[in-house]
Order: C-alpha cells, then structure tokens, then sequence
C-alpha cells in the first residue's frame, strides 16, 4: 500500500523563536492585534509504501528521530493517511516529481 | 616532528583552503584534505571539520553532513581521545552527531553575522587553549546564519560544572555583556568541548585570523596549542 504522511515540526515548550517572535512583531506593525504567540515550525511530507498504516507510521517515526528532528530543539507529530497508487512514468520523459507519485 | 592534520571536506564546505593555507604555509604542520565519502583515511593526529555549509544546510545545519562515512571515523577518532576541532559549520555537524551536547538556531537578529567578535579564553588547561593566557580575549571573526547555541539549562549548567565552556563572546576588555554576543548564544557561548577534552567546537573563524596582514593573529593560538598538545607526544592517531 501506498501512503502519505506529514510530520509536522515544532520547536520544543520553553524554546525562543526567533523567527516566531518576528512575525508577531510584524503582524503587529501591520496592525493585526491580539497574536499573544507566534512560533514556527516545518511540515514534511513524505509519500512510502508499506505493508500497513502502522508499519507506514513506525518507519516515518523512526526517521522523524534519526533525522528530521533534533531533539535537543524539536518535537514533531506524524499523520499518516492512505494516498493514491503512483501513476506509471510517461515514455520519453524524465518522472517529475508530480508523476512519479509525489503530489 | 610535524603534526598532521586531516581536514574534512563535505560538499558545501568552503572553509577548507583558508584552513590548510595556515596549517601549512603559515605554521608549517603537514595537512591534507579528508573527503566526506572516505571511510578509511590516513592516520592524523587531529582532524578539523571546517566551515561552511554542508549540504546547504537543508533541513538543519549539519543534519546531513553528520550521516556522511567520513563521521564514523570522525567517532572513532574521538572515541580513542584523538583531537577533532569543528568550526563554524563543523561545530553545527559535531552537535548533530552527538559528540558535542547542545543545537544551533537561527541567530536571534535573524541576520546573518559577518564580523570582528571578542571571546574571552575561559580555561587555558586544554588542547585548545593551552597556548593562551587564562582570561585572554581573541579577536576573531564570525560569519554565520544560525550560531545561536542552545542547551537546555540543566545541561548548561553541568557544561559550566565541568568547565566545558573555553570560549565566550565579550567585550574587548573581557566582559561578557548581552551587547557583546551576535547571535543570542545561551551563556554567550562562543566554543565547547565535550566532557572528555578533546572534541572541540568553535563558533568564530580562527583560521581567518592567522595572519597580521587579515587584521588579527589570534586565531593562531588555538592552532598552536593544539600544535603545542600534540608535540608533547600526546597524540592518539586514527
């Protein structure tokens, strides 16, 4: 099966952000009031095939902690969902990354 | 006896010349570079992971560098109390394998920083540092995006415990100040070892200020000590 899957990643409670803090800053400059908090973070998204949903979210956990977070920062969620089988690469041309099953 | 140098090379580096042009020209030690995909390079008595940016810094700083083969060796050789001295980017990869504790964000400006800093020498007892005077201030150049040093506090506080920390951004007369940090570093930390002694990180560019003619010498010192350590017979070679 085919899945797709998105890690979201935040910066660990009690960390500053600076480029959270500067986007409030800026909200506020353009006179959006009552944004207490603004943090920043990176979603990944990541299309696999596994023999199930949870054997597709334990492989995207595991990268999550080797590589995609760093702990002494970050945490990150993982949300895995079945996606649409990859269509077939057309002859002659190179699969992009639309065809070759990513978005 | 000479010592010899490995310098690691990652695509991206780009700090890897300026580095070998002072071990060498200026300083007369034997270096060589060591590429990143290089599983089994030659024995040297320290290896140095310049600065730069590793992969394009995609994802984080360092995070892919740190999973190239060259950093099993890099382990091994720290592992068996050999020198390993991360500057700048190498610093972010030494943190991203585990062998210095902490991680880098963005500088707290959000600018990237490229200028003179002062950091004061904390402990003139190591490998590092044994070529300076406790309490001396080096001028010596940053030049990087994300050299905003974190650790969490407890860990902060056993790194002050252990005298981990070797050097911090101050003034020029030594006073460790907010004004005097250009990057929001927790503790104005500006380089760590880990707790062994022997794997050093650096936030500013020695190697960019060797040479009178660049504006500062100071950068010298670090090299020599290490020079110094490794001329006393305490090398471990890879």
């Amino acid at each position: 099966m085919r899945y797709k899957a998105e890690v979201r990643v935040t910066l660990k409670h009690g960390v500053l952000d600076p480029q959270g803090a500067t986007v409030r800053s800026a909200l506020a400059a353009l006179g959006y009031e009552g944004f207490e908090e603004v943090r920043v973070g990176k979603l990944i998204e990541l299309w696999l095939e596994a023999p199930s949903e949870e054997a597709a979210r334990e492989r995207v956990r595991e990268v999550g902690e080797r590589l995609l977070a760093n702990p002494v920062l970050e945490t990150f969620t993982v949300q895995v969902a079945p996606a649409p089988a990859a269509r077939a690469p057309v002859p002659g041309r190179p699969a992009g990354p639309g065809e070759a099953g990513g978005p | 006896m000479k010592a010899r140098f490995g310098i690691v090379v990652f695509p991206g580096t780009n700090c890897e010349m300026d580095t070998y042009h002072v071990l060498t020209r200026v300083l007369g030690q034997d270096a060589a570079y060591v590429w990143h995909q290089d599983r089994a390079p030659d024995p040297y008595d320290c290896l140095i992971l310049p600065g730069g940016f590793s992969y394009g810094d995609y994802l984080r700083t360092g995070a892919i560098a740190r999973f190239a083969p060259v950093m099993e060796r890099v382990a091994e050789h720290a592992a068996r109390g050999g020198l390993v001295l991360g500057i700048c980017n190498g610093f972010q990869i030494l943190c991203e394998a585990g062998l210095l504790p902490g991680a880098f964000q963005r500088n707290r400006s959000l600018r990237f920083v490229c200028g003179w800093t002062h950091v004061r020498v904390e402990r003139a007892d190591t490998p590092f540092t044994a070529a300076c005077a406790p309490g001396q201030v080096l001028r010596i150049p940053v030049s990087h995006g994300e050299g905003n040093y974190y650790v969490d506090p407890e860990t902060l506080a056993r790194l002050e415990a252990r005298g981990q920390v070797l050097f911090r951004y101050a003034t020029p007369d030594g006073e460790i100040t907010p004004e005097s940090n250009p990057n929001g570093s927790v503790a104005n930390i500006a380089g760590i070892t880990n707790e062994q002694g022997n794997v050093l990180g650096i936030m500013p560019h020695p190697e960019r200020a060797a040479e009178a003619v660049l504006g500062s010498e100071d950068g010298r010192l670090v090299f020599l000590s290490v020079i110094r350590y490794l001329s006393e017979g305490r090398a471990v070679r890879v």
